[in-house]
């Protein structure tokens, strides 16, 4: 018997799909975001905050995924933006080949910005990269603050953590201290933010998050050699 | 639980490279898989061996070798495996250490019979 070694990732062929659709976006300027969390953390309700407080004329869309129904998307599409349901049917997570397929008769050159929600789980999103400039991992309050350490893959991969309903502070033992801790235990540089989509409070942070974030991806990408204009 | 879309993708690089050798029988493929990769080895072998079944490719085996999570302080130049005394360098304390592995998703090797 022969050993041929081989040395090449399992998901070689999910990282060449998502290194052409970071190519693509890069080319036409667009900051795009993998927003990341368990079932109920309040992914949908952010982007529809975020959607309602943006102005008419933005450049945004959004990809959505959930196993079965369009609900997601239907409620994203009310705020006038391109929205758009991926079903995987039964995948627990999004893989390169599911988002060039949703945006196939898109026109990227009308966007500045694509957030895609991705199906509500902390494991295995986290193996498969989507082309996006950078991973959002959401932590809702009453999940308890030891996330950071049960799921640590998902909070190293992630540039910002997103800790949401804040609001329910008072009701729940979440010690916002430790779970800060948590995170910067597991993934020292990595920022966070405090939002509640009930009361609005940090909202506003996370717009301008997302708007700074597009700044820097462009000014990346005018560096570039090969895409810079 | 991803493990069977994992399972098929290694089918699928098996079966190309197999392509790429006529005449070869690929007998067993061998992966590295990390703690922090979220896959279960358990769940991948068995997803795995239920994908192969009755294909062109079986009988074919399957060795997973996990790798631990590990981390490097670099003052110190040293790399431990990540326990649950947190990714605090072991030395000198500090919180500020470095992924060193554990993240691997690799096909390593093709055990293959002319």
């Amino acid at each position: 018997m022969d050993r041929i070694p081989l040395e090449k990732k399992v998901l070689s062929e999910n990282d060449r799909v998502a290194a052409r659709l970071r190519d693509r976006f890069r080319e036409h300027g667009i900051l795009c975001l993998n927003l990341i969390s368990s079932p109920g953390a309040g992914k949908t309700t952010l982007l529809e905050l975020t959607l309602g407080r943006l102005p008419k004329e933005a450049r945004v869309a959004v990809l959505t995924g959930d196993i079965q129904t369009d609900n997601d998307a239907r409620r994203l599409a009310r705020f006038g933006f391109p929205a758009r349901q991926i079903t995987t049917g039964g995948a627990c997570h999004l893989d390169a080949r599911m988002v060039e397929r949703a945006l196939a008769d898109w026109q990227l050159e009308n966007l500045d910005l694509l957030i895609i929600e991705n199906v509500g789980n902390l494991v295995c999103p986290s193996s498969y990269d989507l082309g996006e400039a950078a991973k959002i991992v959401l932590l809702s309050v009453p999940e308890g603050e030891d996330k950071p350490l049960k799921y640590p893959a998902i909070f190293l991969k992630s540039e910002l953590l997103v800790l949401n309903k804040i609001d329910l502070l008072p009701y729940v033992s979440f010690d916002m201290a430790r779970a800060r801790e948590h995170a910067r235990s597991i993934h020292p540089g990595m920022e966070i933010l405090e939002v509640s989509c009930t009361t609005g409070e940090g909202l506003d942070q996370w717009i301008q998050w997302i708007k700074k974030r597009g700044e820097i991806l462009r000014a990346e990408t005018a560096k570039l050699p090969t895409l810079g204009r | 639980m991803h493990e069977l879309s994992i399972a098929s993708a290694i089918l699928d690089a098996v079966r190309k490279e197999a392509e790429k050798r006529p005449g070869v029988r690929v007998r067993k493929v061998g992966v590295r898989i990390g703690a922090l990769s979220g896959v279960e080895p358990e769940a991948l072998s068995f997803g795995f061996g239920a994908l192969v079944q009755g294909t062109d490719l079986d009988p074919l085996a399957l060795e997973i070798e996990s790798v631990p999570w590990r981390q490097r302080c670099p003052p110190c130049d040293l790399t431990f495996d990540v326990k649950d005394e947190g990714l605090a360098c072991p030395r000198c304390a500090r919180p500020e250490t470095l992924m060193a592995g554990g993240d691997e998703l690799d096909l390593a090797y093709l055990e293959v019979e002319e």
